[in-house]
């Protein structure tokens, strides 16, 4: 069971002071711009960084410490081959504006990357550029101003997104200029049809889905709403945060989307080190080809090479060809897990989490809002514990620390109370869902005081996130 | 090796939850758009997977097979092995994003740290703890100028890099923000002052500008142009190499009020472009309208000292439509090798590293200006890359530089068609004398032919 450490570690200024010194100013620079003071960053000895930093990742929770699953988030344990093959000079040490005939390697990574991409999700094309997945979302829309630009059809200002979009869909709609429009979902929790064929206009841009849903529910009309999305002559736009559900068993091409994201941090295991880089690469239909950003990696007789000749491309999102590292990383698991490690990924994701969900659901102490059969992710609620014993869902979380888990992601989406949103992904063992399952049966019938005032067993017991925001304290100069 | 442990008691666990087979839980998937399998071959063992890999590893040529002088804002710096031990701690590297901060401590602290050193390397008072990259955090800056006072033209230097340009008229469009471009001086390679005032009214949202800017020139004029900034009402967005920092001013003292730059310089590899590191740093009073993750310190129910996300008010999870940026995976990793570089560093060393860098730029110039043939563009004081015009066609000369092993300067203009046959150089700490002279000897051979 994992066990953090627990240090009061002092942050590097307090563990080698340093003061605001005077120096020389070279003196071949423009006045305006010498330095005359230097920078206030502590000279620390090696030994006592490396201790320092540590220290630090012994009061980490990472995927290799144990079980993480955040829904949502797809924490699969990342195959420790793919980041030391990024790590190979032969790659990292790579400048993007080399000679094309010096990085041929790097371009048939990503020339084959792509149509790996293509085939999972059954698009025609990818831009491998966007730095995560909600950039992803971003360029998404800017093919779609883009797309019904080209076609004089300038009155489309709407996007329509179902009230359990993740918070990036509405953000990255927003960005765009584009104004939002919410649908309600149906008591099964999914696209109501009635309300999307009366919301559905001329003024409709985009509808913008995640299948299966943030609830872990197939949306099993989508063929129903990919024909009345195209039949306004919208477009309909894949969130492929919840891809590592349907890998091999069907692909968003199919359904109707015409633009895709996925998440490479989450689907295709490369790790998301605390927070990222990611990487979101965007898949569209051959309509949507023209627009994408420049420049697209191709192939003559014998050589890879870039092609900028796209006077319709909406031009770059990210500087470059987007994450290479993480694009590499991707490359790497997909080779290795082939056609059939991939369904048989999504296979067992599914699994795993209808197993805990079932066995959550028979103790009684959680509810299931809406329907029953979900996919890689399903979510819990806590509403009985909050009305019988005044534990919520975020002391659920707090007091699965102290059991050595990481904690679900809680309360999303919006439309459960008190929720819990379970993702166990393929990397978990019967034993360790076991396990996850029981704390979360012992914390329901504990003492409500000893939930609440979880966690024990953490660096520091529970935060005060609000204190953080009331008064910022965002330097150590602040302090 | 297993990657998947309940593959082989797949039927065991369905048996348990009263389950016939594997199927029965994708019945909710319609036949009409269900595959059998995908069209891609089956999969590699580790070990062929390492070799197939390393075949396509050695069809690249990296910085150590060729030299590079390649300037455009991405080059080779050397990674101490602490940096590189620190990043690889799995406890960081495979965690997710801090939400459960009980739980992730080490990394937020970490986050902090990081912020506050930046703050203190550009003299702002506030950092957050990454964007994506140097370009898209200029693309947000801009929207932060808007948020912050409504005006809805944003002005920029035309030298600046030509997709830093793309992305920014790319986030822009969306909130009706109109990018104005202003020229440089085609002697100096600075920007062009008197162009620069009648760019700006009182409309302008913010003025951009960079030092040491595309060209590798440092705009001197800071004060006069922080004075445009000001009496027009705006806010003043500067554009950073981090690592010239040791030795020039923080642009804070010469009156900006947003910093953002490229950070991958700090302990990260290059990587064909991608990771970078957005850096992103203000002065305090606009801190509820900054884009990205911001880590703070509060205390825990026993009045310990702790760290968390702060503001998350601002943030997509929390605001949705309404939030100051969709960003959400930020570039953390790349964020925690930065601050293990400058820890490693500390102040003396930053300077030291950026002098030598200076010296280097300085150097290297003046070997490739003595050759018949090339010459400074540029009369502007440079930082570790320049621009020098050749008298020849520059494609046909880094065509031969290659056959000697040698990759040779940025060529401009594709995108800057008034620098016809200029060349932008850069260099390194990593760049031996020997290196220098490797590309000048290759230099004069191709003047002579």
């Amino acid at each position: 069971m994992y066990r953090s450490a627990i240090y009061d570690e002092p942050l590097l200024n307090e563990l080698v002071s340093s003061k605001k010194e005077k120096i020389k100013p070279l003196g071949i620079l423009p006045d305006s711009l010498k330095r005359n003071e230097k920078i206030n960053i502590p000279d620390i000895d090696e030994t006592q960084i490396v201790r320092h930093f540590h220290h630090l990742s012994q009061m980490n929770y990472g995927i290799d410490s144990g079980i993480y699953p955040l829904g949502s988030c797809t924490m699969k344990y990342n195959p420790k081959i793919c980041g030391e093959i990024a790590s190979w000079d032969g790659f990292a040490g790579t400048n993007p504006y080399q000679d094309v005939s010096t990085i041929q390697g790097n371009l048939q990574v990503m020339f084959e990357l792509e149509r790996m991409l293509c085939e999972i999700t059954g698009m025609d094309y990818f831009s491998l550029q966007p730095a995560a997945g909600a950039q992803g979302e971003l360029l998404g829309m800017l093919l779609t101003r883009a797309y019904h630009g080209f076609n004089k059809d300038f009155e489309r200002n709407e996007i329509i997104l179902p009230d359990t979009s993740h918070g990036t869909n509405p953000a990255s709609a927003a960005m765009t200029g584009y104004k939002l429009v919410e649908l309600p979902s149906t008591k099964e929790g999914t696209v109501d049809l009635d309300v999307l064929e009366k919301t559905l206009s001329e003024k409709t841009a985009c509808f913008m889905l995640t299948n299966p849903n943030t609830l872990g529910i197939f949306e099993s009309e989508i063929l129903e709403i990919s024909k009345l999305v195209h039949d306004t002559g919208a477009l309909l736009y894949y969130d492929g945060a919840n891809m590592n559900a349907i890998m091999g068993k069907a692909r968003p091409g199919d359904m109707g989307f015409d633009i895709v994201h996925l998440n490479l941090h989450k689907t295709f295991a490369t790790p998301h080190g605390g927070g990222g880089p990611g990487s979101g690469p965007v898949g569209v239909k051959m309509k949507l080809e023209k627009f994408l950003p420049v420049p697209r990696v191709c192939k003559n007789k014998k050589d890879y090479f870039f092609d900028y000749n796209a006077p319709e491309s909406i031009g770059k999102i990210k500087g470059h060809y987007g994450n290479f590292s993480v694009l590499l990383k991707a490359y790497v698991y997909i080779l290795m897990m082939g056609r059939d490690g991939l369904r048989e990924s999504s296979e067992i994701a599914v699994l795993n989490s209808n197993y805990m969900k079932k066995k959550l659901l028979d103790s009684g102490r959680y509810e299931l809002p809406y329907k029953e059969l979900r996919k890689h992710e399903f979510v819990l609620s806590c509403e009985k514990l909050k009305q019988e014993k005044n534990v919520r869902a975020l002391d659920v979380a707090k007091r699965l620390l102290d059991y050595g888990f990481h904690p679900p992601t809680i309360y999303f989406p919006l439309i459960v109370k008190e929720a819990l949103m379970i993702e166990p992904t393929e990397s978990e063992s019967k034993e360790d869902l076991d396990r996850y399952v029981d704390a979360l049966i012992k914390i329901a019938d504990e003492k409500p005081e000893i939930v609440k005032n979880a966690p024990n067993n953490t660096p520091v017991k529970r935060v005060d996130d609000v204190g953080a925001t009331k008064k910022p304290i965002l330097t150590w100069n602040m302090i | 090796m297993r990657l998947i442990p309940n593959s082989a008691i797949k039927n065991t666990m369905l048996e348990e939850m009263g389950a016939n087979d594997i199927e029965e839980l994708f019945s909710d998937i319609p036949k009409k758009i269900g595959i059998k399998k995908l069209d891609m071959p089956r999969g590699l063992s580790q070990q062929d997977t390492e070799q197939r890999l390393r075949g396509i590893a050695n069809k690249n040529k990296s910085f150590y097979d060729i030299v590079s002088f390649l300037g455009g804002g991405i080059k080779p710096h050397y990674i101490p092995s602490v940096v590189k031990s620190i990043s690889s701690r799995a406890e960081f590297y495979t965690a997710y994003t801090p939400y459960q901060s009980e739980a992730s401590q080490g990394f937020l602290q970490a986050m902090f740290e990081y912020q506050s050193m930046i703050a203190e390397l550009t003299g702002m008072d506030i950092s957050n703890c990454s964007l994506y990259g140097g370009f898209t955090a200029l693309a947000e800056a801009a929207l932060m100028c808007t948020r912050i006072n409504r005006k809805k033209t944003f002005v920029i230097p035309q030298n600046i890099s030509w997709e830093k340009k793309s992305i920014l008229n790319n986030y822009a469009k969306g909130q009706g923000i109109e990018v104005k471009e202003v020229s440089y001086n085609i002697k100096t390679g600075k920007i062009d002052l008197e162009e620069l005032k009648k760019h700006v009214d009182e409309n302008t949202s913010g003025i951009y500008i960079e030092n040491p800017n595309f060209f590798g020139v440092f705009e001197d004029k800071v004060d006069e142009i922080s004075g445009i900034v000001k009496d027009a009402g705006s806010l003043f967005v500067v554009g950073i190499d981090p690592i010239s920092l040791g030795v020039t001013k923080s642009p804070g003292e010469y009156g900006a009020d947003i910093i953002i730059g490229e950070g991958r310089s700090f302990g990260n590899s290059m990587d064909f472009g991608g990771s970078s590191l957005g850096i992103f740093a203000c002065k305090k009073e606009h801190l509820r309208q900054m884009p990205g993750r911001i880590i703070g310190i509060t205390k825990d129910t026993d009045d310990k000292r702790a760290f968390c996300m702060a503001l998350q008010t601002r943030e997509q999870h929390i605001r949705r439509g309404r939030a100051t940026s969709n960003i959400c995976t930020n570039e953390g990793l790349c964020a925690l090798a930065a601050v293990s570089y400058l820890s490693w560093l500390g102040g003396n060393g930053l300077e030291e590293l950026s002098k030598i860098n200076f010296e280097k730029g300085q150097k290297l110039a003046e070997s490739i200006e003595l050759i018949d043939g090339f010459e400074g563009m540029f009369s502007g004081v440079h930082f570790n890359e320049f621009v020098i015009k050749c008298n020849k066609d520059v494609n046909k000369i880094n065509k031969k530089l290659l056959r000697n092993g040698i990759q040779g300067g940025l060529v401009l203009d594709t995108w800057y068609p008034e620098l016809k046959n200029c060349m932008l150089f850069g260099i390194t700490e990593l760049h031996t004398d020997a290196d220098i002279e490797k590309l000048a000897s290759a230099l004069k051979e191709v003047s002579h032919v």
